[in-house]
């Protein structure tokens, strides 16, 4: 569905990527895992277009988005929740849903979306006036999630969801994602959270230094024995 | 005592059309990120079209914002499509170098094109008054404090209410986010000088009726406007249009109690105790306004 081929990406002169080659196949949940600043949400931002890179192929449904605006690739269905959620704060959580249907064959089906999120978190139902700002963290990441939703993605890319939740919430939001997984969203994964993202993962890739070093089917990597150590601490 | 209230009124009717002008100038900063230092020239330009609409015509200048306001709405989609637009991703002083330089450039062709003369309208209600409890309101300031008082109440109902103002406070906001949500951005920049400048214009044809225009006519509008947006708050219309008000009887007051002479230095003093004591505005956050150059 997505595949990435030899993907070098820039911050100015500074490489954030280097050779990054990645595969999301359709219907499936897809962690990618590794440790701060190893180019995880350097990568989710240039998918999503708001990166330029320099080399390498980005495609999605067989299409090259390389050189495309983020307008115009959500709009192909790709969504991205962005790291620490980055809610419209002083618009209302109905604005900031309606926010996510902008896009034209998103809009006009904004109504049938609103319900099923409303559905898949009733809290946001009960919310949907306040201004987004004023919503607890985890609320806010149903929010986000929910915002994200309502670009009719078919790809749905989730950076740090579990950051700065309480456990109990950790679990839930996990149990969310497979959720929404179920009804057909492919969900590509970026996590520190690495227990949590195996277990619910179908495939992982692990990133360090801007690059891949490993990847494979979940319950592989979660027995790896490098991986273990390393971010599993056993 | 009577003095003091007529000070007031006057000063707040005025304020009215400093809050329009200043909307304009908080729309553009808070959605394209640029302080057009431009602005008060786009009161100074919408001043002599009304002018000549007038002159060449006999048109009324109330009249005349059908033909000024499109114009103005147009002018504003260029001035963002050809000289902000190709430097929107450089720095601040870049945008700021832009704008003063566009200034510079409307002021001098006013002043080769119209010379220097003071020009007025002729209109039967220039003078006109109306007397209430001992208290005199000139009628074209009276018209001029409603109308604007409407079409900021429609501006408020256009951003709250609408898709497309909705996504303009988005941009407010988080214009990256706002891309990512589909928002066409460049086209809501387009829309937002537009408005911006549009609304500037509405001031300078509701001035027409009892003020004259010069080519420096717009310098102190741009400051006025400054000062009002930095007070009211980034994006805060409510504070924007409460502030314009504030200025208005502050410049009132100021001008008969102490000295006409001196009424700029007294708002620019308010201007910069505010600043000190709080620099996000008194009713706004001032979100990005590292971005424009101010922290």
């Amino acid at each position: 569905m997505l595949s990435i081929e030899k993907v070098d990406s820039y911050y100015g002169d500074f490489q954030a990527l280097r050779d990054v080659n990645l595969e999301v196949n359709e219907g499936k949940i897809v962690a990618l895992l590794g440790p701060n600043a190893a180019g995880k949400t350097t990568l989710l931002s240039t998918i999503s277009g708001m990166v330029p890179y320099r080399k390498g192929n980005i495609t999605f449904q067989g299409q090259h988005i390389n050189a495309m605006n983020p307008e115009d690739i959500v709009s192909l269905g790709i969504a991205l929740v962005p790291e620490g959620r980055r809610l419209f704060g002083t618009l209302t959580v109905l604005e900031n849903l309606e926010m996510g249907a902008y896009s034209k064959h998103a809009r006009k089906d904004l109504q049938k979306n609103l319900e099923k999120m409303f559905d898949l978190f009733p809290i946001l139902k009960e919310r949907s006036s306040q201004q987004a700002g004023s919503l607890s963290g985890g609320e806010q990441q149903m929010c986000a999630i929910a915002r994200g939703l309502m670009t009719e993605p078919r790809l749905l890319m989730i950076d740090e969801m579990s950051l700065g939740l309480s456990p109990v919430l950790v679990q839930e939001m996990f149990k969310m994602v497979t959720e929404i997984a179920k009804s057909g969203v492919t969900i590509f994964l970026v996590e520190q959270q690495v227990n949590h993202a195996l277990r619910v993962a179908d495939e992982a890739y692990i990133m360090e230094k801007g690059t891949v070093v490993l990847h494979g089917p979940s319950s592989e990597i979660a027995n790896d024995d490098y991986v273990k150590t390393v971010y599993l601490g056993k | 005592m009577e003095l003091i209230v007529q000070v007031c009124v006057s000063g707040l009717l005025l304020g009215g059309i400093y809050a329009l002008i200043s909307i304009g100038l908080n729309l553009i900063f808070g959605v394209v990120r640029i302080i057009n230092f431009a602005h008060g020239e786009m009161v100074m330009v919408a001043m002599y079209l009304t002018f000549w609409l007038n002159y060449f015509f006999g048109m009324d200048p109330y009249v005349s914002t059908l033909i000024v306001l499109p114009v103005m709405f147009l002018f504003g989609v260029i001035i963002q499509r050809i000289i902000v637009q190709p430097i929107q991703n450089s720095s601040a002083n870049m945008k700021i170098f832009a704008t003063v330089a566009l200034s510079l450039i409307l002021q001098n062709v006013a002043l080769i094109v119209c010379k220097g003369n003071f020009r007025t309208v002729q209109v039967s209600y220039g003078m006109g008054t109306m007397e209430w409890g001992g208290i005199f309101i000139s009628i074209p300031r009276l018209v001029a404090f409603f109308a604007a008082l409407l079409s900021i109440s429609l501006l408020y109902y256009f951003l709250k209410n609408t898709y497309t103002g909705k996504a303009l406070r988005a941009i407010v906001e988080d214009h990256t986010i706002a891309r990512l949500m589909g928002v066409k951005v460049q086209k809501l920049y387009l829309l937002a000088f537009g408005i911006g400048c549009a609304f500037s214009a509405l001031g300078g044809v509701l001035l027409m009726p009892f003020s004259s225009v010069y080519p420096t006519v717009g310098i102190p509008f741009t400051l006025i406007a400054f000062i009002v947006v930095v007070l009211g708050g980034l994006g805060s219309m409510g504070g924007t249009f409460l502030a314009g008000l504030f200025i208005g009887v502050v410049e009132a007051v100021g001008g008969t109690y102490v000295s006409p002479a001196l009424k700029e230095a007294i708002y620019f003093g308010i201007f910069i105790i505010a600043i000190l004591i709080r620099p996000q505005g008194i009713f706004g956050k001032g979100k990005g306004s590292e971005e424009v150059g101010l922290k």
